[in-house]
């Protein structure tokens, strides 16, 4: 109570003028008002006028998709303290992470990133195409199209599967709820789009008007549109919405992993799409700020032996042989088709699904009025 | 130029200098930004991004959900003001106190306790839910939100009107024989009416640019739960520039109106305070 | 709280009854019915803040708060506020003056153009800036070619702060200087005061509660923004998270208690701003008693 009070008798306008002339002066004011009301206002101000970056450091900012908080969080200790045996410069790596469409928005707005780790190929494309930023050619700098890891696209189901969830053709059942994210905002729901659409063409032979069906169906029992992965993870798992919960492999890896009761269960269908998540150099960034090197070592790391057991430990799927053969049980078999098998493109794909009035938004209105 | 009245007062030029300047730099030359971009688009774009059928669900629940949201206030921020000035009991005061909580509490933490409470398993949601209320992830949580964040502003406007009446005009109405029904209807209310409507009026003017305790609680459905504030986030994270521009530009007239509105009702209910 | 003090009000009160008053069965009704109403929906969510902070321990709670991001995210709400509160009371305490002491045209649009911001709604406020100092906006280009970071960044998220908050130093004073008239400077001047002796000596004082609380309340304002503050902050952790969005971002990662945590800064905050509140209408009652 007492301090409360003093604190409060303490600054009326006057003393507040003469205490910041007194410091100023450097003089009496410690005598006057005591040490300690001094001292935390002086410790106070140093703490946030202070920076907290060391001298010979290199700070790059890595700007990443929702999923990946862990997976990255991993890798930068890891490659920090390589880094750092192999050049003695220490360098740290700031996170940014929010929903794949979000980021790239944000980068295209001015956000200083020198590498993006978005959910899909066509947010760096937009990157590229929008501004001068990134050059058009980025998919083809790195192996794998760019992508150092994969993913697919599973089920999350509550506890002892009650609906019995087995396949793509269950959630199209007329007493499943299930819980999938905006397409329009999140990458991950764009692969989880595609994938029902995908294994929908495939039963289908081919026959798009049944495969728009099968997922118009799909989406009338969808009662929730996040806006990310994270979002719909957070409102199937804890806000305990929907029966199933369409999602990144990892992010059902790492909801089974955080909810310790055991109250979920993953169900991995017959057939899958192969999500690659692409990475790259902010070229115009890195150039400006010197970091292309550490930049481009950083996205080299992933690659790396190393970088591939961090990626299998966050449940991502591997690209490298030796790490796949050697983690062959941690991952259910799935047939996975690629995008590119059954869909051409993303340009050829963001045009016809997922554009203003495209196919998305025409079946998700259909959805609703029926 | 005509009214400048020759005050002997030094500083007038720099003051409103200095105030003109900050407000253009903060405040005018954003907001101007913003509408120049807009105009850019033209007339037709304009309209044809402004209603399109997402837009106006939104519209619909913002302004739906506020205009119920400041009801529920204008009814219970009344009755609080009301028993806070009229009334002694224990707890008076840190009643009166709490009545500005809503407006000191940030709103994201608002958003976050209200979803966790009215969650099936949560202090609320536990009794509610089985009885078919559903306060997180409906419309019901957009109003529960917006009323929680606009309560403050009926009660702090109407309390002052209340603690100013003259009791004189009840007493005299008491002794002509009027009920205290009608004492309250014929003689409390009217005087009440223009600082309700005032309060009435923040209230709906802050429930519209609400974002951070909606964004928690509702679960953001489009044509369902999701708010206009919400689809000019959406529509930015859609590379849609447009959209997200258009959007302000509707609710920034709208606040402006609503504002001009308020400005003309105070000056309204000081009139009738003296 | 409510005990001796509140006893002459009492006698007060039951003095001025004369037959206005209601029965005791309304009058409790309503009593109760106020006091319902602000416990399930103004306490019961306060005190679920604290009570969820604490769900997983104390040990949970501390190790929540001391995380680096966490602290990284208070320094950075703190240091906003440390820069645009001041900033807000210096074009309040201008804007008062020019407003208060002087007549000129155009002063009723003035004065709503200082409310304007009241009523906008944050998500807007953060998409001026973006639409002005973003790559895309007008001068985005140019500054960030000189290695300028607006949005994004420190300065960024003061300016949005800054508008956000903009009113409430002005609105507070305005009204209060208004009331108060300019005798008492005129006749400082014409005892030969200059203006800033003025100023500091006899506006100054005469508004300090009514400026302190513009400040509190612009401070809790400041230091709790969440929606203009997301739009422009690119939630780089660790350096661009306020204390709100640090909050949205542990709900994001399953962290519900370490969430509730920070949150039940915020809502202690949001406690001493309304203690303070209170302490200071008492002492300007006071004041204005003597």
């Amino acid at each position: 109570m007492y301090a409360a009070w003093s604190i409060f008798d303490f600054p009326t306008l006057a003393t507040w003028r003469e205490l910041l002339r007194r410091v100023l002066c450097r003089s009496g004011a410690y005598r006057e008002h005591g040490p300690a009301q001094v001292g935390l206002l002086l410790v106070l101000l140093g703490w946030l006028a202070g920076e907290p970056a060391g001298a010979n450091e290199v700070r790059l900012l890595h700007v990443s998709f929702d999923p990946t908080r862990e997976l990255f969080a991993d890798i930068n200790t890891a490659f920090s303290k390589e880094w750092f045996q192999k050049t003695g410069d220490t360098v740290t790596i700031d996170q940014s992470h929010a929903g794949s469409g979000k980021q790239a928005r944000a980068v295209l707005d001015g956000l200083q990133a020198d590498v993006v780790t978005l959910a899909l190929g066509y947010d760096i494309d937009v990157i590229a195409a929008k501004s001068r930023l990134i050059s058009k050619d980025w998919q083809r700098r790195l192996p794998n199209n760019s992508a150092p890891y994969t993913s697919t696209i599973v089920f999350l189901v509550r506890k002892g599967n009650p609906r019995a969830i087995r396949d793509w053709v269950d959630l199209i059942r007329s007493d499943v709820v299930v819980v999938t994210p905006n397409p329009r905002t999140s990458g991950g729901a764009r692969w989880n789009y595609l994938a029902a659409w995908g294994y929908a063409l495939k039963a289908y032979n081919g026959d798009q008007a049944k495969a728009r069906d099968f997922v118009t169906s799909l989406f009338r029992n969808v009662p929730v549109l996040d806006t990310g992965a994270r979002g719909a993870s957070i409102t199937f798992v804890l806000r305990g919405i929907g029966d199933v919960l369409i999602t990144w492999e990892s992010e059902a890896a790492l909801a089974l992993r955080e909810q310790d009761s055991g109250e979920f269960e993953v169900v991995a269908p017959v057939m899958s799409i192969l999500a690659e998540p692409p990475v790259s150099v902010v070229d115009r960034v890195t150039t400006r700020r010197g970091t292309r090197e550490v930049a481009t070592a950083y996205l080299d790391f992933m690659y790396s032996e190393a970088g591939q057991e961090i990626i299998v430990k966050h449940h991502f799927r591997p690209r490298s042989v030796s790490t796949i053969r050697l983690h062959a049980d941690k991952f259910p078999v799935i047939q996975l088709f690629t995008l590119e098998e059954l869909f051409g493109n993303w340009k050829r794909v963001q045009e016809t699904h997922f554009v203003e009035d495209g196919e998305f938004d025409r079946l998700y209105a259909r959805s609703r009025s029926d | 130029m005509a009214k400048k009245r020759h005050s002997p007062l030094p500083g007038f030029g720099l003051t409103l200098g200095f105030a003109l300047f900050y407000l253009s730099v903060i405040v005018l030359i954003p907001l101007g930004a913003l509408a120049l971009r807009t105009s850019s688009l033209g007339w037709q774009e304009f309209w044809r991004l402004a209603t399109t059928d997402r837009a106006i669900a939104s519209y619909r629940l913002t302004f739906g959900a506020s205009f119920i949201a400041a009801g529920i206030n204008a009814l219970f921020g009344t009755l609080l003001a009301w028993v806070l000035t009229r009334y002694e009991f224990p707890g008076r005061r840190l009643l009166d106190a709490l009545v500005d909580f809503p407006f000191a509490l940030p709103t994201a933490v608002a958003g976050l306790t209200l979803a966790d409470l009215f969650e099936p398993n949560g202090w609320l949601g536990t009794w509610l839910v089985p009885l078919g209320i559903h306060g997180s992830y409906t419309r019901l949580g957009v109003i529960l939100a917006l009323t929680f964040t606009g309560l403050p502003f009926v009660v702090r406007t109407i309390q002052p009107v209340l603690e100013n009446l003259e009791r004189e005009l009840e007493e005299a109405a008491a002794t002509l024989g009027a009920g205290r029904a009608r004492t309250f209807l014929t003689v409390v209310a009217p005087l009440m009416l223009p600082s309700l409507l005032t309060g009435f009026a923040l209230s709906f003017g802050r429930a519209i640019g609400e974002y951070g305790s909606v964004v928690f609680i509702s679960g953001n459905l489009p044509y369902k739960t999701e708010i206009a504030p919400y689809l000019i986030v959406m529509r930015l994270e859609e590379y849609n520039y447009g959209g997200a521009m258009v959007l302000a530009v509707v609710l920034l007239s709208i606040s402006f109106v609503l504002l001009a509105l308020i400005n003309w009702l105070e000056r309204w209910a000081s009139r009738f305070q003296r | 709280m409510a005990g001796a003090p509140t006893r002459k009000r009492m006698a007060r009160a039951e003095k001025s009854q004369r037959g206005s008053e209601e029965s005791p069965l309304i009058k409790w009704t309503l009593i109760l019915l106020a006091v319902l109403f602000c416990g399930i929906f103004l306490l019961l969510p306060l005190v679920n803040v604290f009570a969820q902070a604490f769900s997983k321990g104390v040990e949970h709670y501390w190790s929540a708060l001391k995380h680096p991001e966490s602290l990284a995210a208070i320094r950075l709400t703190l240091l906003v506020a440390v820069i645009s509160v001041p900033l807000n009371v210096i074009f309040g305490l201008a804007a008062a003056w020019a407003i208060a002491k002087f007549e000129f045209p155009g002063k009723p649009l003035l004065l709503t153009l200082i409310d304007l911001p009241f009523s906008v709604s944050p998500i807007v406020a953060g998409l001026i800036f973006i639409l002005l100092f973003g790559m895309q906006g007008y001068f985005g280009e140019w500054l960030i070619d000189r290695n300028i970071f607006i949005v994004f960044a420190l300065p960024g998220i003061v300016l949005a702060t800054v508008f956000i908050t903009f009113p409430f130093v002005a609105r507070e004073l305005i009204p209060l200087m208004q009331a108060q008239g300019s005798d008492q400077e005129q006749a400082a001047l014409t005892l030969g005061a200059s203006g800033w002796q003025t100023f500091w000596y006899v506006t100054l004082p005469s508004v300090k509660w009514g400026l302190l609380y513009g400040v509190i309340l612009c401070n809790s304002r400041a230091m709790g923004e969440f929606g203009a503050v997301s739009v422009v902050s690119g939630h780089i952790a660790g350096k661009t998270d306020t204390m709100p969005l640090r909050i949205e971002k542990l709900y994001n990662e399953y962290q519900g208690a370490a969430a509730f945590a920070v949150a039940s800064l915020l809502a202690l905050l949001a406690l001493l701003t309304l203690f303070l509140k209170a302490y200071l209408e008492w002492k300007q009652q006071r004041n204005e008693g003597s």
